[in-house]
């Protein structure tokens, strides 16, 4: 029964909350692993891409609910994310036409990307505050708990209540679904091909024929897709706030990096680990070691390894150990 | 007109902009102006060391400058009473243990050969380590930080004159940049800037949570000033020589004292700045300079000619932070406090890869003035926006009473509208910031990538 307990405390505290949040990180490394791949460097205006794209979702979000329009016990905030993708292609495919195109044909270096990645990042922070404001913003609504910890108790008759929020199983299932379609693509189809083959060696891509300048549409349209997908999954878990999600980027970046930038099975395997990792260390493991432990081994102090302040120190500490140790990260991506 | 003549131009129009701004919104904004334009010169200068001479790209420079302020804080302000007795020690005790830890399993990882023995053996000291640290470490903070926790309940510090605290700052900033720079450099350029960013988020959650340390998101208060060039006001209005002086210049004494204050943390700051400046100047100038710029330009080339790459990236990445935290320490000296809450990375660390840019990077004159610029804009902006919004609010206002009530829907709905367009920028219009320098950098590196004074 202890054994069942000390699961279920698991589950409810670390497992579940890790899993979304991995999927969230995952979604988001994919977005710059893609651009990395394709474009050939750092993207660090990702995470105010993300917050662009959950923005226009808030503000749908808010329209259907004046208009009355729901979705039943799901949240509005998935009716509104078609338009909010949308919002965000026409936004990242107009910076790319101004911005980046030029510098492109120029063949500059990557840094030099990156740097202007820079200011179109102070851009984005710029509109997403100008158009909503820099405070927090609640959009969710539908039902909050798929199994609540009340009725898990009453089910099962254990101490422990495992309670799963419904945007948790939301973000799965969109994560899923969001990763399915995109390796389907990459795999499958022409399109998908051709930039794979662009991302391996550009070279011999222009020779047989590709399109760069489509190749990189592309790219641009599946980045904001995934950016706004991650972007709302994240605000409807949590809360949207335009820093929090500038404050992703390391998280997003270790995640990337740990995988291998570049490689998209390397991205989600790297979301998940930084994920995991962050909430194992910052979770205070008192009330599942009660449950283990014989009595006299009780545990006194919270057996809290760090605290939750520092859950960046630990997605940086693990990037530098794969730098350090394995700079291609773990699934072989192109970075030397 | 020749180069220097062109230059010289460009810094009297940012004097003359400062000036316009004394006479039109008094000369204690000016000052302030031109105190953090000095400041933020100093940091440009640092940036443009790493990123001008040497091509690396650090984007922790709001870590570095946060480090300078911690200094100032551990320098200079009186010892909290009894703190040291009652965990003070055990807190450096603990710390020195933990660093003894990650020594050790260093040690273990290069000196035992590979295998299962070297991994267990790494994972022991780790986990034995971790624990007698935070047995040594939880109950002593706690310790110091009951103390009169309203408002001490940190350890204090040196109690030295706040200029010590300066170069404390860049040793400090230099210790971190050391310790960064040993892991990331010599790998992809991208993979220094993800590093950077990290460590000075990092050493922000630091400033704001260890309150033993300087009383985290409770701030520190009362720093001491640099007596006796920058005096306090209250002091100044007191001393009847003073009141002699202002009277001379025909101000009253009040005025006087805050910007006799402000004027001399500017003569200070310039003072730092230029010899900062010609130290940059003589690094640029020297055989070492052109070095580092043969390494910058081709980094393989230079290996060849058998420059040993990775440690002068290092040298230079280390001297670049380390003036980044002597102007971090300069600035928290000027606000007489330490908010950790108020380190912002787009202010700290962005906004001065903007100055370093629209300056002119590889060119010291070219950064500082991109600081002074940038900086102006910075504040300028704000009020600037506000008096465009007001003029749009008035104009959609006036067009929608001019409309009379049978003119059509449509432009009836457009005027409504426009006002709450207006009324809507008006009431974020702090937000233009952001937009302008993402726009300015933009337009910079699309059309004057070489910025306003280029590199020779």
């Amino acid at each position: 029964m202890d054994f069942l307990n000390a699961l279920v405390a698991l589950s409810n505290f670390v497992i579940v909350p890790a899993i979304a949040y991995g999927s969230q990180l995952a979604l988001g490394a994919l977005g710059v692993t893609l651009i990395y791949g394709i474009l050939r460097f750092s993207n660090f205006a990702h995470g105010d891409t993300m917050a662009f794209g959950a923005m226009i979702a808030v503000l749908v979000t808010w329209g259907f609910q004046a208009a009355g329009i729901g979705f039943g016990p799901l949240p509005t905030a998935l009716l509104a994310l078609p338009f909010a993708i949308l919002g965000c292609i026409v936004l990242v495919l107009i910076t790319d036409r101004i911005v980046y195109r030029f510098y492109r044909e120029q063949k500059a270096k990557p840094v030099i990307l990156v740097i202007v990645s820079m200011g179109v990042m102070f851009i984005m922070n710029g509109l997403v505050r100008f158009i909503i404001g820099p405070d927090d913003q609640r959009f969710s609504d539908g039902a909050r708990f798929l199994i609540s910890a009340r009725d898990f108790k009453a089910i099962t008759g254990l101490r422990e209540g495992l309670a799963i929020k419904t945007s948790q199983g939301i973000t799965v299932i969109v994560a899923v679904v969001a990763v399915a379609l995109l390796f389907w693509f990459l795999n499958k189809t022409r399109t998908g091909k051709s930039m794979r083959a662009y991302s391996d060696n550009e070279d011999l891509a222009l020779l047989s024929g590709i399109n760069p300048e489509r190749v990189v549409m592309i790219t641009w349209i599946i980045v904001a897709a995934l950016a706004t997908t991650a972007g709302v999954l994240y605000g409807l878990d949590k809360s949207f706030k335009p820093f929090v999600y500038f404050q992703l980027l390391l998280p997003i970046f270790a995640s990337a990096i740990v995988g291998g930038l570049g490689n998209p099975i390397g991205a989600i395997a790297g979301g998940f680990i930084i994920a995991f990792s962050e909430v194992t260390i910052t979770y205070a493991w008192k009330k599942v070691l009660t449950y283990l432990a014989p009595e006299s081994l009780e545990p006194s102090g919270l057996v809290q390894l760090l605290s939750t302040d520092y859950k960046f120190a630990v997605s940086f500490v693990i990037l530098l150990i794969v730098l350090l140790f394995k700079p291609t990260g773990l699934f072989k991506g192109k970075a030397v | 007109m020749s180069e220097t003549t062109k230059n010289a131009f460009l810094f009297a129009i940012v004097g003359a902009l400062i000036l316009v701004t004394g006479v039109l919104q008094g000369w204690n904004a000016a000052i302030l102006i031109l105190n953090m334009g000095l400041i933020s010169a100093i940091m440009s200068i640092g940036v443009n060391l790493q990123w001008g001479f040497a091509g690396l790209f650090n984007v922790g420079v709001m870590g570095f400058v946060a480090l300078g302020g911690l200094a100032v804080v551990l320098v200079s302000t009186p010892p909290t009473p009894g703190a040291w007795a009652a965990g003070g020690y055990g807190v450096v005790l603990s710390l020195l243990l933990g660093a003894a830890t990650v020594v050790a399993a260093v040690m273990i990882a290069k000196k035992v050969p590979k295998g299962r023995a070297q991994t267990l053996s790494i994972i022991g000291v780790l986990v034995v380590g971790f624990f007698v640290y935070r047995a040594i470490f939880d109950p002593s903070i706690a310790a110091v930080e009951a103390i009169n926790p309203a408002v001490e309940g940190n350890l204090g510090g040196m109690n030295l004159p706040v200029l010590f605290a300066w170069p404390a700052g860049g040793l400090l900033a230099a210790g971190a940049a050391w310790l960064i720079g040993k892991t990331a450099l010599g790998l992809r350029s991208d993979y220094l800037a993800i590093a950077t960013l990290g460590i000075a988020e990092i050493i922000i959650a630091v400033l704001k949570n260890e309150d033993w340390l300087a009383r985290g998101v409770k701030n520190v208060y009362g720093i001491p000033r640099p007596t006796p060039i920058v005096g306090y006001e209250v002091d100044l209005q007191q001393d009847p020589d003073f009141i002699a002086r202002a009277e001379w210049l025909g101000l009253d004494p009040v005025t006087a004292s805050t910007l006799s204050v402000k004027l001399g943390y500017s003569l200070l700051f310039a003072v730092i700045l230029v010899i900062l400046l010609w130290m940059a100047q003589m690094a640029l100038r020297s055989p070492w300079g052109r070095m580092m710029r043969a390494i910058r330009d081709n980094e393989v080339a230079a290996e060849a000619m058998g420059k040993d790459v990775t440690r002068r990236h290092l040298q230079i990445f280390v001297l670049g932070s380390a003036i980044c935290g002597i102007a971090g320490a300069m600035m928290t000296t000027l606000d007489g406090q330490l908010t950790p809450g108020a380190y912002q990375p787009l202010r700290f660390t962005f906004l001065v890869w903007v100055m370093v840019i629209v300056g002119g990077s590889g060119n010291n004159f070219g950064a500082v003035l991109g600081a002074f610029v940038i900086w102006f804009l910075w504040v300028q902006v704000e009020p600037m926006g506000a008096y465009a919004a007001t003029l749009m609010q008035n104009g959609s206002a006036s067009l929608q009473a001019s409309l009379s009530e049978n003119s059509s829907g449509l432009l009836q709905s457009i005027a409504s509208g426009l006002v709450l367009m207006s009324d809507h920028i008006q009431a974020n219009v702090q937000h233009m910031r952001m937009l302008t320098m993402g726009l300015i950098l933009l337009i910079v590196l699309r059309f004057n990538p070489k910025g306003l004074i280029p590199e020779k």
